[in-house]
Protein backbone atom coordinates (compact mmCIF):
# COMPACT_ATOMS: atom_id res chain seq x y z
CA UNK A 1 0.00 0.00 0.00
CA UNK A 2 1.62 3.25 -1.03
CA UNK A 3 0.84 6.20 1.15
CA UNK A 4 -0.49 9.40 -0.34
CA UNK A 5 2.04 12.14 -0.74
CA UNK A 6 0.66 14.25 2.07
CA UNK A 7 0.46 11.42 4.58
CA UNK A 8 3.97 10.29 3.69
CA UNK A 9 5.30 13.78 4.23
CA UNK A 10 3.46 14.19 7.52
CA UNK A 11 4.88 10.86 8.55
CA UNK A 12 8.37 12.20 7.94
CA UNK A 13 7.64 15.34 9.93
CA UNK A 14 6.16 13.38 12.81
CA UNK A 15 9.09 10.98 12.89
CA UNK A 16 11.67 13.74 12.86
CA UNK A 17 9.93 15.58 15.68
CA UNK A 18 9.69 12.44 17.77
CA UNK A 19 13.33 11.53 17.29
CA UNK A 20 14.51 15.07 17.97
CA UNK A 21 12.46 15.48 21.09
CA UNK A 22 14.11 12.38 22.50
CA UNK A 23 17.34 14.29 22.40
CA UNK A 24 16.13 17.52 23.89
CA UNK A 25 19.57 19.06 24.12
CA UNK A 26 19.75 19.12 20.33
CA UNK A 27 16.61 21.23 20.28
CA UNK A 28 17.70 23.53 23.07
CA UNK A 29 21.17 24.24 21.68
CA UNK A 30 20.13 26.89 19.12
CA UNK A 31 17.96 28.66 21.68
CA UNK A 32 20.71 28.67 24.28
CA UNK A 33 23.19 29.87 21.68
CA UNK A 34 20.83 32.70 20.78
CA UNK A 35 20.56 33.63 24.44
CA UNK A 36 24.34 33.63 24.81
CA UNK A 37 24.84 35.94 21.85
CA UNK A 38 22.20 38.33 23.11
CA UNK A 39 23.84 38.34 26.53
CA UNK A 40 27.36 38.83 25.18
CA UNK A 41 26.62 41.81 23.00
CA UNK A 42 25.89 44.34 25.74
CA UNK A 43 28.94 43.05 27.56
CA UNK A 44 30.95 43.78 24.48
CA UNK A 45 29.56 47.13 23.36
CA UNK A 46 28.36 48.61 26.64
CA UNK A 47 24.94 48.85 28.27
CA UNK A 48 23.91 52.27 26.96
CA UNK A 49 20.25 51.80 25.99
CA UNK A 50 20.20 54.09 22.96
CA UNK A 51 23.11 52.29 21.30
CA UNK A 52 21.75 48.85 22.13
CA UNK A 53 18.39 49.77 20.66
CA UNK A 54 20.09 50.91 17.45
CA UNK A 55 22.06 47.68 17.23
CA UNK A 56 19.22 45.42 18.32
CA UNK A 57 17.63 44.63 14.95
CA UNK A 58 20.96 43.59 13.45
CA UNK A 59 22.15 41.70 16.51
CA UNK A 60 18.90 39.76 16.88
CA UNK A 61 18.94 38.79 13.23
CA UNK A 62 22.61 37.80 13.18
CA UNK A 63 22.01 35.76 16.31
CA UNK A 64 19.11 33.98 14.59
CA UNK A 65 21.35 33.31 11.60
CA UNK A 66 24.19 31.89 13.67
CA UNK A 67 21.89 29.74 15.79
CA UNK A 68 20.34 28.28 12.66
CA UNK A 69 23.75 27.60 11.12
CA UNK A 70 24.71 25.77 14.31
CA UNK A 71 21.80 23.39 13.96
CA UNK A 72 22.22 22.63 10.25
CA UNK A 73 24.61 19.66 10.45
CA UNK A 74 22.00 17.86 12.48
CA UNK A 75 19.42 18.00 9.69
CA UNK A 76 20.58 14.96 7.77
CA UNK A 77 23.62 13.66 9.62
CA UNK A 78 21.89 11.29 12.02
CA UNK A 79 19.66 9.77 9.37
CA UNK A 80 22.65 9.42 7.07
CA UNK A 81 24.57 7.58 9.77
CA UNK A 82 21.89 5.00 10.52
CA UNK A 83 20.71 4.41 6.96
CA UNK A 84 17.30 6.05 7.27
CA UNK A 85 18.21 8.60 4.66
CA UNK A 86 18.84 5.94 2.04
CA UNK A 87 15.38 4.56 2.72
CA UNK A 88 13.97 7.99 2.10
CA UNK A 89 15.73 8.13 -1.25
CA UNK A 90 14.30 4.76 -2.22
CA UNK A 91 10.74 5.73 -1.33
CA UNK A 92 8.29 6.03 -4.23
CA UNK A 93 7.26 9.54 -3.25
CA UNK A 94 9.14 12.42 -4.86
CA UNK A 95 12.22 13.10 -2.75
CA UNK A 96 11.79 16.87 -2.91
CA UNK A 97 8.48 16.67 -1.04
CA UNK A 98 9.82 14.32 1.62
CA UNK A 99 12.77 16.64 2.02
CA UNK A 100 10.33 19.49 2.54
CA UNK A 101 8.91 17.44 5.39
CA UNK A 102 12.34 17.13 6.99
CA UNK A 103 12.99 20.83 6.56
CA UNK A 104 9.64 21.66 8.13
CA UNK A 105 10.50 19.52 11.13
CA UNK A 106 13.84 21.27 11.38
CA UNK A 107 12.19 24.66 11.32
CA UNK A 108 9.62 23.66 13.92
CA UNK A 109 12.48 22.69 16.22
CA UNK A 110 14.90 25.52 15.43
CA UNK A 111 13.21 28.51 13.86
CA UNK A 112 9.88 28.47 15.63
CA UNK A 113 11.36 28.56 19.17
CA UNK A 114 13.43 31.57 18.08
CA UNK A 115 10.34 33.31 16.74
CA UNK A 116 8.44 32.65 19.96
CA UNK A 117 11.27 33.69 22.27
CA UNK A 118 12.44 36.68 20.26
CA UNK A 119 10.32 39.26 22.16
CA UNK A 120 12.13 38.25 25.31
CA UNK A 121 15.55 38.75 23.75
CA UNK A 122 14.38 41.96 22.11
CA UNK A 123 13.54 43.26 25.54
CA UNK A 124 17.07 42.51 26.75
CA UNK A 125 18.50 44.56 23.89
CA UNK A 126 16.22 47.51 24.51
CA UNK A 127 14.33 47.15 21.25
CA UNK A 128 11.38 49.57 21.38
CA UNK A 129 8.10 47.77 21.96
CA UNK A 130 6.53 49.04 18.74
CA UNK A 131 9.14 47.17 16.71
CA UNK A 132 8.63 43.80 18.39
CA UNK A 133 5.70 42.64 16.21
CA UNK A 134 7.77 43.44 13.12
CA UNK A 135 10.63 41.46 14.60
CA UNK A 136 8.43 38.47 15.18
CA UNK A 137 6.96 38.67 11.69
CA UNK A 138 10.34 39.07 10.02
CA UNK A 139 11.68 36.05 11.88
CA UNK A 140 8.53 34.09 11.10
CA UNK A 141 9.03 34.74 7.39
CA UNK A 142 12.81 34.57 7.48
CA UNK A 143 13.73 31.55 9.60
CA UNK A 144 12.01 29.08 7.24
CA UNK A 145 14.16 30.53 4.44
CA UNK A 146 17.22 29.92 6.61
CA UNK A 147 16.19 26.31 7.14
CA UNK A 148 15.43 25.82 3.44
CA UNK A 149 18.72 27.27 2.21
CA UNK A 150 20.59 25.58 5.01
CA UNK A 151 19.22 22.23 3.92
CA UNK A 152 21.04 22.59 0.60
CA UNK A 153 24.30 23.16 2.44
CA UNK A 154 23.64 20.26 4.82
CA UNK A 155 22.86 17.92 1.92
CA UNK A 156 25.97 18.88 -0.02
CA UNK A 157 28.29 18.29 2.93
CA UNK A 158 26.87 14.96 4.10
CA UNK A 159 29.49 12.81 5.73
CA UNK A 160 32.31 15.26 5.13
CA UNK A 161 34.85 16.26 7.72
CA UNK A 162 34.82 19.99 8.40
CA UNK A 163 31.07 19.73 8.93
CA UNK A 164 29.60 22.76 10.61
CA UNK A 165 32.16 25.28 9.48
CA UNK A 166 31.96 24.15 5.87
CA UNK A 167 28.15 24.40 5.86
CA UNK A 168 28.36 27.89 7.31
CA UNK A 169 30.81 28.94 4.60
CA UNK A 170 28.51 27.60 1.91
CA UNK A 171 25.24 29.12 3.10
CA UNK A 172 26.55 32.42 4.43
CA UNK A 173 26.49 34.21 1.05
CA UNK A 174 23.00 32.89 0.42
CA UNK A 175 21.76 34.21 3.76
CA UNK A 176 22.78 37.79 3.16
CA UNK A 177 19.59 39.00 1.37
CA UNK A 178 17.36 37.59 4.13
CA UNK A 179 19.55 39.20 6.76
CA UNK A 180 19.54 42.56 5.01
CA UNK A 181 15.79 42.71 4.63
CA UNK A 182 14.92 41.02 7.90
CA UNK A 183 17.03 43.35 9.99
CA UNK A 184 16.06 46.23 7.72
CA UNK A 185 12.37 45.73 8.40
CA UNK A 186 12.90 45.84 12.15
CA UNK A 187 15.11 48.91 11.88
CA UNK A 188 12.42 50.58 9.78
CA UNK A 189 9.79 49.74 12.38
CA UNK A 190 11.91 51.34 15.08
CA UNK A 191 11.92 54.65 13.22
CA UNK A 192 8.23 54.35 12.42
CA UNK A 193 8.60 53.69 8.69
CA UNK A 194 5.99 51.46 7.11
CA UNK A 195 7.30 47.91 6.79
CA UNK A 196 4.90 46.60 4.17
CA UNK A 197 7.51 46.54 1.41
CA UNK A 198 9.94 44.59 3.60
CA UNK A 199 7.33 42.04 4.58
CA UNK A 200 6.34 41.55 0.95
CA UNK A 201 9.96 41.00 -0.01
CA UNK A 202 10.54 38.56 2.83
CA UNK A 203 7.39 36.75 1.80
CA UNK A 204 8.63 36.66 -1.78
CA UNK A 205 11.95 35.16 -0.64
CA UNK A 206 10.03 32.53 1.27
CA UNK A 207 7.91 31.57 -1.73
CA UNK A 208 10.93 31.53 -4.04
CA UNK A 209 12.97 29.40 -1.66
CA UNK A 210 10.06 27.04 -1.01
CA UNK A 211 9.94 26.41 -4.75
CA UNK A 212 13.55 25.63 -5.51
CA UNK A 213 15.32 24.69 -2.27
CA UNK A 214 13.67 21.27 -1.64
CA UNK A 215 14.43 20.34 -5.25
CA UNK A 216 18.07 21.47 -5.01
CA UNK A 217 18.39 19.67 -1.67
CA UNK A 218 17.03 16.46 -3.17
CA UNK A 219 19.55 16.71 -6.02
CA UNK A 220 22.34 17.31 -3.52
CA UNK A 221 21.25 14.31 -1.43
CA UNK A 222 21.36 12.08 -4.50
CA UNK A 223 24.85 13.33 -5.29
CA UNK A 224 26.02 12.75 -1.74
CA UNK A 225 24.55 9.30 -1.40
CA UNK A 226 25.44 7.70 -4.72
CA UNK B 1 55.64 63.75 -18.84
CA UNK B 2 59.03 63.58 -17.19
CA UNK B 3 60.23 60.37 -15.59
CA UNK B 4 59.75 61.46 -11.99
CA UNK B 5 56.33 62.93 -12.78
CA UNK B 6 55.35 59.61 -14.30
CA UNK B 7 56.21 57.69 -11.16
CA UNK B 8 54.48 60.21 -8.96
CA UNK B 9 51.18 59.89 -10.84
CA UNK B 10 49.97 63.13 -9.35
CA UNK B 11 49.38 62.52 -5.65
CA UNK B 12 48.20 59.00 -6.37
CA UNK B 13 51.47 57.22 -7.04
CA UNK B 14 51.19 54.78 -4.16
CA UNK B 15 47.65 53.71 -5.07
CA UNK B 16 48.27 53.34 -8.78
CA UNK B 17 51.53 51.44 -8.48
CA UNK B 18 50.28 49.19 -5.71
CA UNK B 19 47.28 48.31 -7.88
CA UNK B 20 49.43 47.51 -10.89
CA UNK B 21 51.92 45.70 -8.70
CA UNK B 22 49.18 43.55 -7.17
CA UNK B 23 47.85 42.79 -10.64
CA UNK B 24 51.33 41.71 -11.72
CA UNK B 25 51.70 39.49 -8.67
CA UNK B 26 48.34 37.84 -9.23
CA UNK B 27 48.90 37.29 -12.93
CA UNK B 28 52.37 35.84 -12.33
CA UNK B 29 51.28 33.62 -9.43
CA UNK B 30 48.46 32.16 -11.50
CA UNK B 31 50.96 31.15 -14.14
CA UNK B 32 53.55 29.79 -11.72
CA UNK B 33 51.09 27.70 -9.71
CA UNK B 34 50.03 25.42 -12.57
CA UNK B 35 53.66 25.12 -13.68
CA UNK B 36 54.68 24.00 -10.24
CA UNK B 37 51.69 21.70 -9.98
CA UNK B 38 52.76 20.01 -13.20
CA UNK B 39 56.03 19.04 -11.57
CA UNK B 40 54.25 17.77 -8.45
CA UNK B 41 51.78 15.75 -10.51
CA UNK B 42 54.65 14.30 -12.50
CA UNK B 43 56.40 13.22 -9.33
CA UNK B 44 53.25 11.80 -7.75
CA UNK B 45 52.24 9.86 -10.83
CA UNK B 46 55.73 8.42 -11.28
CA UNK B 47 55.48 7.15 -7.72
CA UNK B 48 51.97 5.85 -8.39
CA UNK B 49 53.09 3.86 -11.42
CA UNK B 50 56.14 2.55 -9.61
CA UNK B 51 53.98 1.23 -6.79
CA UNK B 52 51.58 -0.21 -9.33
CA UNK B 53 54.38 -2.07 -11.11
CA UNK B 54 55.81 -3.44 -7.87
CA UNK B 55 52.50 -4.77 -6.65
CA UNK B 56 51.97 -6.78 -9.83
CA UNK C 1 33.31 15.19 -39.47
CA UNK C 2 29.88 16.39 -38.34
CA UNK C 3 29.63 18.71 -35.35
CA UNK C 4 28.52 16.04 -32.88
CA UNK C 5 31.47 13.80 -33.56
CA UNK C 6 33.73 16.84 -33.42
CA UNK C 7 32.48 17.78 -29.94
CA UNK C 8 32.71 14.20 -28.72
CA UNK C 9 36.25 13.93 -29.97
CA UNK C 10 37.51 17.03 -28.19
CA UNK C 11 35.42 16.41 -25.10
CA UNK C 12 37.49 13.33 -24.44
CA UNK C 13 40.34 14.10 -22.07
CA UNK C 14 42.72 12.08 -24.21
CA UNK C 15 42.25 14.37 -27.21
CA UNK C 16 41.83 17.54 -25.20
CA UNK C 17 45.17 17.21 -23.42
CA UNK C 18 47.47 17.50 -26.46
CA UNK C 19 45.16 20.03 -28.11
CA UNK C 20 45.35 22.27 -25.05
CA UNK C 21 49.10 21.77 -25.03
CA UNK C 22 49.36 23.11 -28.56
CA UNK C 23 47.02 26.04 -27.91
CA UNK C 24 48.65 27.33 -24.73
CA UNK C 25 51.71 28.95 -26.35
CA UNK C 26 49.50 30.80 -28.85
CA UNK C 27 47.15 32.14 -26.20
CA UNK C 28 50.10 33.06 -24.03
CA UNK C 29 51.62 35.02 -26.89
CA UNK C 30 48.41 36.89 -27.61
CA UNK C 31 48.04 37.65 -23.89
CA UNK C 32 51.53 39.10 -23.73
CA UNK C 33 50.92 41.33 -26.74
CA UNK C 34 47.54 42.54 -25.48
CA UNK C 35 48.94 43.23 -22.02
CA UNK C 36 51.88 45.14 -23.44
CA UNK C 37 49.71 47.33 -25.66
CA UNK C 38 47.06 47.75 -22.98
CA UNK C 39 49.58 48.77 -20.32
CA UNK C 40 51.26 51.17 -22.70
CA UNK C 41 47.94 52.78 -23.54
CA UNK C 42 46.79 52.81 -19.94
CA UNK C 43 49.92 54.15 -18.31
CA UNK C 44 51.41 56.39 -20.99
CA UNK C 45 48.92 57.37 -23.64
CA UNK C 46 45.68 57.86 -21.71
CA UNK C 47 45.43 61.33 -20.19
CA UNK C 48 44.68 61.86 -16.50
CA UNK C 49 41.01 62.29 -15.73
CA UNK C 50 39.59 65.75 -15.12
CA UNK C 51 38.24 64.82 -11.68
CA UNK C 52 40.21 61.79 -10.59
CA UNK C 53 43.62 62.63 -11.99
CA UNK C 54 46.01 59.74 -12.47
CA UNK C 55 44.12 57.49 -10.08
CA UNK C 56 41.74 56.76 -12.94
CA UNK C 57 44.44 54.41 -14.25
CA UNK C 58 43.49 52.01 -11.48
CA UNK C 59 40.25 51.53 -13.37
CA UNK C 60 42.16 49.74 -16.13
CA UNK C 61 42.93 47.00 -13.64
CA UNK C 62 39.87 47.16 -11.39
CA UNK C 63 37.10 47.01 -13.99
CA UNK C 64 38.55 44.12 -16.03
CA UNK C 65 39.29 42.22 -12.81
CA UNK C 66 35.73 42.71 -11.55
CA UNK C 67 34.32 41.68 -14.89
CA UNK C 68 36.49 38.53 -14.97
CA UNK C 69 35.45 37.62 -11.42
CA UNK C 70 31.82 37.54 -12.45
CA UNK C 71 32.32 36.11 -15.92
CA UNK C 72 34.42 33.22 -14.62
CA UNK C 73 31.78 32.38 -12.01
CA UNK C 74 29.17 32.09 -14.74
CA UNK C 75 31.50 29.94 -16.86
CA UNK C 76 32.09 27.78 -13.79
CA UNK C 77 28.35 27.38 -13.16
CA UNK C 78 27.56 26.59 -16.81
CA UNK C 79 30.39 24.05 -17.03
CA UNK C 80 29.19 22.56 -13.76
CA UNK C 81 25.67 22.27 -15.14
CA UNK C 82 26.98 20.51 -18.24
CA UNK C 83 28.89 18.08 -16.10
CA UNK C 84 25.85 17.49 -13.92
CA UNK C 85 23.31 17.02 -16.69
CA UNK C 86 25.33 15.34 -19.45
CA UNK C 87 28.11 13.75 -17.44
CA UNK C 88 30.83 15.41 -19.50
CA UNK C 89 34.11 14.88 -17.67
CA UNK C 90 35.84 17.76 -19.42
CA UNK C 91 33.14 20.11 -18.16
CA UNK C 92 33.82 18.95 -14.61
CA UNK C 93 37.54 19.57 -15.08
CA UNK C 94 36.84 22.98 -16.56
CA UNK C 95 34.64 24.07 -13.65
CA UNK C 96 37.15 22.95 -11.05
CA UNK C 97 40.01 24.71 -12.83
CA UNK C 98 38.08 27.98 -13.11
CA UNK C 99 37.61 28.49 -9.41
CA UNK C 100 41.08 29.58 -8.20
CA UNK C 101 41.46 31.90 -11.20
CA UNK C 102 38.09 33.50 -10.56
CA UNK C 103 38.86 33.86 -6.87
CA UNK C 104 42.18 35.56 -7.72
CA UNK C 105 40.44 38.12 -9.92
CA UNK C 106 37.89 38.72 -7.17
CA UNK C 107 40.68 39.45 -4.70
CA UNK C 108 42.31 41.75 -7.25
CA UNK C 109 39.01 43.55 -7.85
CA UNK C 110 38.50 44.02 -4.11
CA UNK C 111 42.04 45.23 -3.50
CA UNK C 112 42.09 47.64 -6.44
CA UNK C 113 38.60 48.79 -5.53
CA UNK C 114 39.88 49.61 -2.09
CA UNK C 115 42.98 51.33 -3.49
CA UNK C 116 40.85 53.36 -5.86
CA UNK C 117 38.38 54.18 -3.14
CA UNK C 118 40.88 55.51 -0.64
CA UNK C 119 41.90 58.62 -2.61
CA UNK C 120 38.32 59.10 -3.84
CA UNK C 121 36.32 58.55 -0.68
CA UNK C 122 39.03 58.89 1.93
CA UNK C 123 38.46 55.45 3.40
CA UNK C 124 40.14 52.09 2.79
CA UNK C 125 37.01 50.11 3.04
CA UNK C 126 33.64 51.50 2.07
CA UNK C 127 30.66 49.18 2.26
CA UNK C 128 29.40 50.28 -1.10
CA UNK C 129 27.09 47.98 -3.00
CA UNK C 130 29.52 46.74 -5.59
CA UNK C 131 32.45 46.09 -3.25
CA UNK C 132 30.17 44.29 -0.80
CA UNK C 133 28.71 42.14 -3.60
CA UNK C 134 32.25 41.39 -4.73
CA UNK C 135 33.13 40.30 -1.19
CA UNK C 136 30.18 37.93 -1.11
CA UNK C 137 31.27 36.60 -4.50
CA UNK C 138 34.66 35.83 -2.94
CA UNK C 139 32.91 33.80 -0.26
CA UNK C 140 31.01 31.93 -2.96
CA UNK C 141 34.30 31.04 -4.66
CA UNK C 142 35.94 29.99 -1.41
CA UNK C 143 32.92 27.83 -0.56
CA UNK C 144 33.11 26.19 -3.97
CA UNK C 145 36.81 25.40 -3.55
CA UNK C 146 36.41 24.27 0.06
CA UNK C 147 33.60 21.90 -0.87
CA UNK C 148 35.62 20.32 -3.67
CA UNK C 149 38.64 20.03 -1.41
CA UNK C 150 36.62 18.20 1.24
CA UNK C 151 35.35 15.49 -1.09
CA UNK C 152 37.80 12.83 -2.17
CA UNK C 153 35.83 11.26 -4.99
CA UNK C 154 36.29 13.58 -8.00
CA UNK C 155 32.88 12.73 -9.44
CA UNK C 156 30.97 13.52 -6.26
CA UNK C 157 33.10 16.60 -5.70
CA UNK C 158 32.37 17.94 -9.18
CA UNK C 159 28.63 17.27 -8.95
CA UNK C 160 28.21 18.70 -5.44
CA UNK C 161 30.20 21.81 -6.33
CA UNK C 162 28.16 22.19 -9.53
CA UNK C 163 24.93 22.28 -7.51
CA UNK C 164 26.51 24.86 -5.23
CA UNK C 165 27.65 26.98 -8.16
CA UNK C 166 24.19 26.88 -9.73
CA UNK C 167 22.50 27.86 -6.48
CA UNK C 168 25.06 30.65 -6.24
CA UNK C 169 24.52 31.89 -9.77
CA UNK C 170 20.76 32.11 -9.19
CA UNK C 171 21.37 34.01 -5.97
CA UNK C 172 23.92 36.49 -7.29
CA UNK C 173 21.37 38.87 -8.82
CA UNK C 174 19.27 38.64 -5.64
CA UNK C 175 22.30 39.30 -3.47
CA UNK C 176 23.39 42.20 -5.63
CA UNK C 177 19.93 43.75 -5.55
CA UNK C 178 19.74 43.36 -1.76
CA UNK C 179 23.14 44.89 -1.20
CA UNK C 180 22.38 47.72 -3.64
CA UNK C 181 19.20 48.51 -1.71
CA UNK C 182 20.94 48.17 1.67
CA UNK C 183 23.62 50.54 0.56
CA UNK C 184 21.32 53.31 -0.65
CA UNK C 185 19.51 53.10 2.65
CA UNK C 186 22.56 53.44 4.85
CA UNK C 187 24.80 55.65 2.76
CA UNK C 188 24.40 59.37 3.46
CA UNK C 189 23.33 61.22 0.33
CA UNK C 190 26.49 63.30 0.21
CA UNK C 191 28.78 60.38 -0.59
CA UNK C 192 29.54 60.35 -4.31
CA UNK C 193 28.83 57.00 -5.85
CA UNK C 194 31.43 55.63 -8.22
CA UNK C 195 28.81 56.21 -10.83
CA UNK C 196 28.70 55.28 -14.48
CA UNK C 197 29.48 58.48 -16.33
CA UNK C 198 29.89 58.17 -20.07
CA UNK C 199 33.48 57.21 -20.58
CA UNK C 200 35.82 59.11 -22.83
CA UNK C 201 37.26 57.27 -25.81
CA UNK C 202 40.84 57.80 -24.65
CA UNK C 203 40.04 55.90 -21.48
CA UNK C 204 37.89 53.32 -23.25
CA UNK C 205 40.72 52.02 -25.43
CA UNK C 206 43.06 50.89 -22.63
CA UNK C 207 40.06 49.56 -20.71
CA UNK C 208 38.95 47.34 -23.59
CA UNK C 209 42.51 46.23 -24.29
CA UNK C 210 43.06 45.21 -20.67
CA UNK C 211 39.66 43.50 -20.63
CA UNK C 212 40.61 41.50 -23.70
CA UNK C 213 44.05 40.76 -22.28
CA UNK C 214 42.56 39.39 -19.05
CA UNK C 215 40.15 37.22 -21.02
CA UNK C 216 42.86 35.63 -23.15
CA UNK C 217 45.03 35.27 -20.04
CA UNK C 218 42.18 33.43 -18.37
CA UNK C 219 41.98 30.97 -21.27
CA UNK C 220 45.74 30.41 -21.12
CA UNK C 221 45.99 29.61 -17.42
CA UNK C 222 42.70 27.71 -17.52
CA UNK C 223 44.10 25.33 -20.14
CA UNK C 224 47.26 24.92 -18.04
CA UNK C 225 45.24 23.98 -14.98
CA UNK C 226 42.96 21.68 -16.94
CA UNK C 227 45.91 19.70 -18.25
CA UNK C 228 47.14 19.04 -14.71
CA UNK C 229 43.66 18.08 -13.57
CA UNK C 230 43.24 15.69 -16.50
CA UNK C 231 46.53 13.93 -15.78
CA UNK C 232 45.47 13.33 -12.21
CA UNK C 233 41.95 12.17 -12.94
CA UNK C 234 42.95 9.94 -15.85
CA UNK C 235 45.98 8.38 -14.21
CA UNK C 236 44.52 4.91 -14.60
CA UNK C 237 44.62 5.15 -18.37
CA UNK C 238 47.52 3.99 -20.51
CA UNK C 239 47.81 7.25 -22.41
CA UNK C 240 48.52 9.13 -19.18
CA UNK C 241 51.00 6.47 -18.14
CA UNK C 242 52.78 6.96 -21.43
CA UNK C 243 52.68 10.76 -21.09
CA UNK C 244 54.17 10.67 -17.61
CA UNK C 245 56.76 8.03 -18.39
CA UNK C 246 57.33 7.91 -22.14
CA UNK C 247 58.17 4.29 -23.02
CA UNK C 248 61.88 3.99 -23.64
CA UNK C 249 62.76 3.09 -27.21
CA UNK C 250 64.16 -0.41 -27.72
CA UNK C 251 67.97 -0.44 -27.36
CA UNK C 252 69.83 -0.39 -30.69
CA UNK C 253 71.69 -3.47 -31.86
CA UNK C 254 75.00 -1.72 -31.43
CA UNK C 255 74.31 -0.90 -27.81
CA UNK C 256 73.16 -4.45 -27.21
CA UNK C 257 76.34 -5.82 -28.85
CA UNK C 258 78.48 -3.55 -26.65
CA UNK C 259 76.74 -4.50 -23.42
Amino acid sequence: MSATLLSATLCVVRRDLTVALRRVQDVLTPVIFFAIIVALFPLGVGPEPGMLAALAPGVLWVAALLSTMLSLPRMFANDYADGTLEQLLLAPQPLAVLVLGKISAHWLLTGLPLVVLSPLFALQLQLPANAVPTLVLSLLLGTPVLSLLGAIGAALTLGLRGGGVLISLLVLPLYTPVLIFGAGSVAAAVTGIDTEAYNSLLGAFLVLTLTFAPWATAAALRVSLD
Amino acid sequence: MSGSEFFAMGPYGFYVWTSYGLAAVILIVNVLLPLRRRKTVQRQLEEFYRVQKESR
Amino acid sequence: MDINKYIHKYASPKTFYPLAGRLIPWFAGVTAVLLAVGLYQGLFVAPPDYQQGDSVRIMFIHVPAAWMSMFIYVVMAVAGAMGLVWNVKIAEVLARSCAPIGASFTVLALATGSLWGKPMWGTWWAWDARITSELILLFLYIGFMALQASIDDPKRAARAAAILALVGVVNIPIIHFSVEWWNTLHQPASVTKMGKPSIHISLLIPLLLMMLAFNVYFITVLLMRMRNEILERERHTSWVAETVEPPRPAPSRRAAAKG
